[in-house]
């Protein structure tokens, strides 16, 4: 399966060779743990494995939860209290599993925000982070769809503005929201098929993130000097690599038990904190609240779907050169998707043939305006449709589209990157002699008023 | 032998299209009820015609009244209010068009034809904003003394007409019939 020579499966238990010859598993598993990984890995490789715990979290919570709750419009708000009041233990696996739902998001956007740092996009890394990027939409269409679940005022009113987002596309949008819906409103039959497709989305994750996992595993790792693994024979790959388990399994783990501290520390002592007052009242149609703001990780995007009004002389434009066919609505709605996508192609949006954002001076300062510019617009998407927030969202947005189709392909051409070391063992060496360097000089300077 | 190779040879090839074709065809016979059923089903689609006795409904005030699903507004104008509604240029106005299913498709959107009634008392209107179908707030709320959308802050004028804001339309006005003090709602409402 791996491009880079691994060593070879040798079982020595009968039954393991006999089930082995027919179902390569044992083999397979073997392979996966043994990948000779890159050995300057940062702290910043931890999140894949934060992120598949989250997955597991999530669906066993999930899984439990539904054998107490009641997808029917007039039941479910009164079945999520039951949950909270009567079902022993019910209210923690609830709140693990609506805090859940924020780890795996924080989680997610530190790992991609990893790889669009450290170029992990990259040829030829391109179709994991396209699976990458299809597996966080699915993230947010789980997300979404569980928020309604509970069916409080929040989940009412975002489930109508985000199935109302449908209604800007030209002509048959209108249908289109009918069709989703099942209705005139969102109602009962609109809960009943959020519910089913919740369930099914967390299942298409777990496929989605095999084939992400197979993809690397094909390539290799990036790592943070973003050179590859040299490959010629297996005693080469050692200089380079060392065997996933048990180095990085440990080093994971390890990082893992942190953040579940971070995790239970939310769940036990604050676990409404990332929520909103307005879910603890049930669904009416007849009454929007006076504020409806979606959950934290999708504010960036909703400023984006916001910044675009019709003042603004780009939608203007459009929508005179299409002939009122894109207005502000639709021209908001292709912005927020389109945030998105621009992310999706950025391995063609980037032309530095560097890799790593380590030895890209220029880019370091883009990359972490980007990084602020995030959240800004999350912070900007929290906030009323009103002035100053407007504005600042207009230009946020604009920095978050400029970032990757201005500035990506531009740096390639203008940056003249740093040296970059010609190996991973290089790159490692080059680490460890810093480390010790540091080190010797803090001894040093402790040293010298002693004499 | 070359002839019988060409004539075998598009045989085959009618045969392999035709297969597909038929193939295809079955596919998509047997997803479409998989994807249709998601549409809105006969309980649903079945006509509910509402009748509303607004007899108790005092100028300056409104009601919210249930209909399929989504609120629907009936309000009771003031003198002030129908002026303010008559006074305005509909030409200047970012929707002309009425929206107002009683009429012609078409129809501009001056206040007559948006009131239910000749002297301009009753206003009927779908309560959704035409921008992400929130309710709007009624009772003289927003810069034109209208309804406002909390929303994304769109600003409705007193007759339902889109002022100020992200919403693109005015505010729909379903099938109506008004019969002294009687309104019903009737027919399906097209958005």
């Amino acid at each position: 399966m791996s491009a880079i020579p691994h060593p070879p499966f040798e079982p020595k238990n009968k039954f393991v060779k006999w089930v082995d010859s027919r179902l390569p598993i044992f083999g397979l598993v073997y392979a996966t743990l043994t990948i000779p990984t890159p050995k300057n890995l940062n702290w910043m490789w931890i999140w894949g494995i934060v992120l598949a715990a989250f997955l597991v979290v999530q669906l066993a919570t999930g899984i439990v939860l539904v054998m107490h709750y009641t997808p029917h419009a007039d039941m479910a708000f009164a079945s999520v209290e039951h949950i909270m009041r009567d079902v022993n233990g019910g209210w923690l696996l609830r709140y693990a599993h609506a805090n859940g739902a924020s780890m795996f998001f924080i989680a997610v956007y530190a790992h991609i925000f990893r790889g669009l740092y450290y170029g992990s996009y990259k040829n030829p890394r391109e179709i994991t982070w396209i699976v990458g990027i299809l597996i966080y939409v699915c993230m947010m269409a789980a997300a979404f769809m569980g928020y309604v679940l509970p069916w409080g005022q929040m989940s009412f009113w975002g489930a109508t503005v985000i199935t109302n987002l449908f209604s800007a596309i030209p002509f048959v949008g209108d249908d289109i929201v009918k069709f989703l819906w099942g209705g005139f409103a969102v109602d009962n039959p609109t809960l009943n098929r959020f519910f089913s497709l919740h369930y099914l989305v967390p299942f298409v994750i777990a496929a989605l993130v095999a084939v992400h996992i197979w993809a690397f595993h094909s390539t290799g790792n990036n790592n943070p000097a973003g050179v590859p693994v040299r490959t010629k024979d297996f005693e080469t790959v050692q200089k380079d690599t060392v065997p996933f388990w048990p180095y990085y399994v440990i080093k994971d783990l390890f990082a893992l038990a942190l953040f579940l501290i971070f995790f239970v520390v939310m769940v036990f002592f604050m676990p409404n904190f990332l929520g909103h007052p307005d879910n603890f009242i049930e669904a009416n149609p007849l009454s929007t609240p006076s504020h409806i703001v979606p959950e934290w990780y999708f504010l960036p995007f909703y400023a984006i779907l916001r910044a675009f009004t019709g003042d603004v002389w780009l939608v203007q434009f459009v929508s005179f050169v299409t002939g009122g066919l894109v207005d502000a609505k639709l021209f908001g709605v292709i912005a927020m998707f389109g945030a998105i996508i621009a992310m999706a192609l950025a391995p063609w949006l980037d032309t530095s043939k560097v890799i790593s954002g380590r030895y890209r001076p220029q880019f370091k300062w883009w990359f972490w305006l980007l990084v602020i510019d995030f959240f800004v617009l999350m912070w900007v998407g929290a906030m009323p449709a009103e002035e100053p927030y407007a504005t600042i969202s207009l230009v946020a947005s604009a920095y978050w589209f400029g970032y990757f189709f201005v500035i990506l392909p531009m740096l390639g051409f203008t940056e003249k990157p740093k040296e970059v070391p010609e190996t991973v063992e290089a790159a490692f060496d080059e680490m460890i002699a810093a480390k010790y360097a540091k080190k010797a000089k803090a001894a040093g300077a402790a040293a010298t008023p002693a004499e | 032998m070359s002839d019988t190779m060409t004539d075998d040879a598009s045989r085959r090839d009618f045969l392999y299209i035709a297969t597909g074709a038929a193939g295809l065809v079955a596919t998509g016979a047997a997803v479409w009820p998989l994807v249709d059923q998601m549409n809105p089903s006969a309980d649903v689609l079945a006509l509910a015609t509402v009748e509303v006795d607004v007899s108790a409904v005092e100028a300056g005030t409104q009601i919210t009244v249930k209909w399929r699903g989504k609120p629907v507004f009936i309000r009771h104008r003031t003198e002030h209010e129908i002026e303010a509604a008559r006074a305005v240029d509909v030409g200047s106005l970012p929707d002309g068009d009425a929206r107002n299913a009683n009429l012609p498709a078409g129809s501009p959107a001056t206040d007559a034809d948006r009131a239910a009634s000749e002297d301009g008392q009753w206003l009927v209107m779908m309560g959704v904003c035409t921008h992400l179908g929130c309710v709007p707030i009624g009772n003289a709320s927003g810069d034109f003394g209208g309804w406002f959308c909390p929303c994304h802050g769109s600003h409705y004028d007193t007759a339902g007409r889109i002022r100020k804001g992200p919403a693109p339309r005015n505010l729909p006005i379903p099938e109506i019939a008004v019969n002294g003090t009687t309104i019903t709602l009737i027919e399906e409402y097209k958005a």
